[in-house]
């Protein structure tokens, strides 16, 4: 008997590591701490209430956002843990195995358990926010896409104790990941905690494309929209037509691991080229997906930062739209060398090249805004300085990995990995960044600390280049990625050495910003002034800070492209009356316990049918999660309950007690 | 000290500490000194998209720090003020213009190359064929004109055009690669793909597998060496005379057994072992992906890989 646990807990549990022993007993610690004080402090019921079953945007958003504050923390130890091994030549820090799973859950992590929940976080907390709405057009598919994701995200991360992690790179080609050379459950763990979580982003997508287009407030004509909620658009129009792409390819490996079939491997009639190919018209997308909304915030910050309105609005729309449209073109790109042929190969290296000319106009776009403006550097706008000599390189090296030919020598090796971290880091993650600190003060009523932000700001960019710069040069010198060590004889050490300092520099820029958001909930000053920072010019900037939960108490009747901003210059010109506001009772969907409940059902049945490849009765609680997904969709269907009022003396209490004119 | 002293100095400490690790060793940039014509088309391309994006990154930096300073918030600041001036046909033309401009001269030249690579020309004289298969995880490279094998480490004769033919045997997709002479291409199992080669300068070139394989892939490092035609012949006939012959037993263990072996030389290997693997490892599904050794020596397909 006691030896059948044995067995059993060795197979299901990850052993043999004293690190994962530790994060065992930590992991432990943490949640009997979480479970203490939520009872202690009788805080149970508060977060079921407010929190889990919510289905208000500005709450969902804050979810996203802590979840994904945590996944860059685990990502990024994960790039500290590899930064070490590879500080040295052949250092014993990790072995090879070890090693595998750790780059392969960091870049999973990093793109779709922290850029994407980052991106959602951003789109929940604005977009409603900046086209005059209540709340997206389907509040209960929003707390679902949350549930999913965050569910999704649990799986993916319980790898790390049970089962063993994924080891097969972050886009897990076969036929590497196939049962023949990954038989445990890791790759299992892969497929079903990013699917998961990516039908959440499907309905994400769809949900903020119906908002957009259908919940704008009346004089909202498109070309009026703030560049954010354009950029948001035309993100979302990518992940709906890619994130399909994406499902059905996992869905297609899970059948050859799980039924032994061979849609990817070549001795069954499949071809893992195809799989490949299909990963990647996905994968490239997702690149444009998380980086247009940056693109998006800091055309907002720009305007805000220089007091001048946005240089050349439709040339940045148009630009927008043609690069979400473009990206499906360029796929092929990330496998110049597989030998689709000349033709092929020419076609897409162009077509990756043109890509780079919208987003090069929007750089000279925003450079014009602030030329003959006046440059405010507060901290969102400090990070837009920091992004922008830091994209422009990053984008030229994208150009010069287009040109298949000298794509050849590049490829796999670390000038791509140099070149991706910098459009990611510096063209995506400073500007989410910059992003976070420009709406921070509208969602919490308070700024964060300026001096730990720079900081923060210094240890991240300098950090950044430090880290990364020698990556380029280690990449002419032949280093290939995903290396778990390499001799002395190849002269990589010095640079490697160098390339870690810098990684650790951004983990200290990380640190304060993680005291930067202590510090402002202990000792910030609160302030529920409208326009947080003077100089706003879209529709968020004129409700109270952080918003009521209706958002708006009148639905605002738009005047033109920065709505407030008129309404500043008209209030500015004598003789000005504000109107008396006509309230009427406001329509709201009701909270709803479903998405978690639903969300849980999903992570049971990945859970099960992940396992089911190391015990087979595990199939059993796969069902039965399925049939609760299945009951959750029934149990909605035939809920009618999803709606209330509040009545307009409640408005008008809550708005004067918001100081404002009732 | 003043802080902003302090500041400048450090900086300038940290820069010329960069510079040294970075310029240290300029020999190391072996991507950057190419020894070989088609290495040498790769570097070019390097170098003409390196001049063309810094025709367009320089100045973006010139006027982003000029902008920065210029219009900065400070008061006292007599910098021209137009809040409301958000729109220029000129402007818009010339940042629409110059990038096109400039991407459609590169795309020229990459056009250009890219198939010049897939078209090299044709010779009077068959080019040498290697047949190399990426296992797991060792490097196997047969000589069918001379019957002989090597494992981890590749000899090839100066000056004459070489024909990879390049697979996965039993193993995951790798990627071949030797900077010096050759950029990449991708083993994959069942498929043969062909990547014409050369070298113009004897030496030892560093080889890798540059597609992750799982365990012992940090591991598939290989010596590419190139020397005179006559000491090749020489190092041939050696290897005839003083190595073992590789058996069909033996050949199966380093197919089947994943693990890293030592650097290995055959005298000989079971003929045709390399065709009847791709095909083992699902050719037949894919012939257009393969064709026997004859036909190899033919008129390329189309299908077919390219370089």
């Amino acid at each position: 008997m006691l030896e059948n646990i044995n067995t059993f807990a060795s197979k299901f549990f990850v052993t043999g590591d004293p690190m994962i022993y530790g994060a065992d007993v930590s992991i432990v610690l943490a949640t009997v701490g979480i479970l203490f004080v939520l009872t202690y402090f009788k805080k149970w019921g508060y977060l079921w209430r407010e929190w889990i079953t919510t289905v208000d945007h500005k709450k969902i958003g804050s979810m996203y956002f802590i979840a994904s504050l945590l996944m860059l923390f685990r990502g990024g130890v994960d790039a500290l843990l590899m930064r070490v091994q590879l500080a040295a030549p052949d250092l014993k820090f990790l072995h090879s195995e070890h090693y595998n799973e750790i780059f392969t859950t960091h870049g999973t992590i990093m793109i779709l358990f922290m850029a994407m929940p980052f991106m959602f976080a951003l789109f929940n907390w604005v977009v409603p926010l900046q086209i005059g709405a209540r709340d997206v057009a389907f509040p209960f598919l929003n707390s679902v896409s949350f549930w999913l994701f965050f569910f999704g995200a649990m799986l993916f991360n319980l790898s790390f104790v049970i089962g063993g992690s994924p080891d097969a790179g972050w886009l897990s080609y076969p036929p590497l990941s196939e049962n023949a050379f990954s038989h445990g459950p890791g790759q299992n763990f892969y497929i079903w905690g990013v699917q998961i979580s990516g039908i959440g982003s499907l309905a994400t997508g769809i949900n903020f494309l119906v908002t957009i287009l259908k919940m704008r407030a009346p004089g909202m004509k498109l070309m009026k929209m703030p560049m954010f909620t354009w950029s948001v658009l035309a993100s979302c129009i990518i992940i709906v037509f890619a994130f399909p792409v994406l499902t059905v390819t996992l869905a297609l490996l899970f059948v050859d691991r799980f039924f032994d079939a061979h849609f990817f491997t070549i001795d069954g009639g499949g071809n893992p080229m195809m799989y490949v190919n299909l990963i990647w018209m996905w994968g490239h997308p997702e690149v444009y997906i998380v980086v247009l909304p940056a693109f998006g915030i800091l055309s907002e910050v720009v305007s805000t930062f220089s007091k001048k309105s946005i240089f050349g609005y439709k040339s940045m729309v148009f630009a927008m739209m043609v690069i979400s449209v473009v990206s499906y073109f360029t796929w092929v790109h990330h496998f110049f060398t597989m030998g689709a042929g000349a033709d092929v190969n020419t076609f897409f290296a162009i077509s990756t090249m043109a890509i780079g000319i919208p987003t090069g106009v929007k750089v000279f776009n925003w450079l014009f805004t602030m030329y003959r403006g006046r440059i405010e550097v507060s901290q969102p706008m400090l990070w837009l300085l920091g992004f922008i000599p830091c994209f422009v390189v990053g984008g030229a090296t994208g150009v010069m990995l287009a040109v298949a030919p000298a794509d050849y020598q590049y490829h796999n090796s670390y000038f791509l990995v140099a070149h991706f971290h910098q459009t990611l880091i510096g063209g995506t993650v400073f500007p989410y960044l910059a992003g976070l600190y420009y709406w921070w003060p509208k969602i919490f009523g308070f700024k964060l600390n300026d001096r730990l932000g720079k900081w923060a700001f210094w240890m991240w960019n300098i950090g950044f280049y430090v880290c990364f710069m020698p990556q380029y040069a280690l990449g002419f010198m032949g280093m290939t990625r995903r290396l778990y060590t390499y001799g002395w004889d190849m002269g990589w050490a010095p640079l490697n050495m160098v390339s870690t300092v810098g990684a650790f520099l951004m983990g200290i820029g990380f640190l304060f910003q993680g005291w930067q958001i202590v510090h402002g909930i202990l000792y910030a000053e609160r302030s529920k002034a409208t326009d947080s920072w003077g100089t706003g010019r879209s529709l968020e900037w004129s409700i109270p800070s952080p918003p009521p939960v209706y958002n708006f108490a009148v639905v605002p009747q738009v005047k033109g492209f920065d709505d407030w901003y008129l309404t500043k210059e008209e209030m500015n010109k004598p003789g000005y009356k504000a109107e008396k506001p006509q309230f009427e009772a406001i329509h709201m969907p009701k909270n709803s316990g479903i998405p978690f409940v639903m969300g849980a059902c999903w992570f049971l049945a990945g859970f099960g049918l992940t396992m089911e490849t190391t015990f087979s009765w595990m199939i059993v609680p796969g069902v039965i999660g399925l049939i609760g997904v299945g009951l959750c969709m029934f149990a909605r269907s035939f809920s009618y309950d999803t709606d209330y009022y509040i009545p307009v003396d409640e408005v008008k209490r809550t708005e004067a007690s918001l100081g404002r004119v009732v | 000290m003043s802080k902003q002293k302090l500041l400048r100095r450090s900086g300038f400490f940290i820069m010329a500490a960069l510079a040294m690790v970075l310029l240290s060793g300029c020999e190391q940039y072996i991507v950057l000194d190419p020894k070989g014509p088609v290495a040498e088309v790769e570097y070019r391309m390097i170098v003409i998209s390196t001049i063309l994006c810094a025709i367009v990154v320089i100045p973006v930096l010139a006027i982003f720090a000029y902008v920065v300073y210029r219009f900065r918030d400070k008061p006292g600041n007599n910098a021209p003020y137009t809040p409301h001036w958000d729109e220029s046909k000129v402007l818009e033309i010339i940042w629409w213009g110059v990038p096109i401009l400039i991407i459609g001269i590169l795309g020229y030249f990459t056009a250009r190359d890219t198939f010049a690579l897939a078209n090299p020309p044709k010779t009077e004289e068959p080019p040498m064929v290697i047949q190399v298969s990426s296992m797991d995880w060792k490097w196997v490279f047969h000589y069918p004109d001379q019957n002989i094998a090597t494992v981890n480490e590749v000899h090839i004769p100066v000056g004459k055009r070489v024909e990879f033919q390049v697979t996965a045997d039993n193993a995951p997709m790798n990627s071949f690669w030797i900077p010096q002479i050759v950029g990449q291409t991708y083993t994959m199992p069942g498929m043969a793909m062909k990547l014409g080669a050369q070298a113009d300068h004897p030496g030892q070139y560093f080889g890798s597998g540059a597609n992750f394989t799982g365990k012992g892939f940090a591991h598939m490092q290989f010596k590419a060496i190139a020397e005179e035609p006559a000491k090749f012949e020489q190092w041939v006939t050696n290897v005839k005379q003083t190595k073992p012959a590789l058996t069909r037993a033996e050949y199966e263990k380093l197919y089947s057994v994943p693990g890293l072996v030592d650097k290995q030389e055959y005298s000989s290997y079971p003929k045709g072992i390399f065709e009847e693997r791709v095909m083992e490892n699902g050719g037949d599904n894919h012939t257009g992906h393969f064709e026997h050794k004859e036909a190899a020596k033919g008129e390329m397909s189309k299908e077919s890989m390219n370089k």
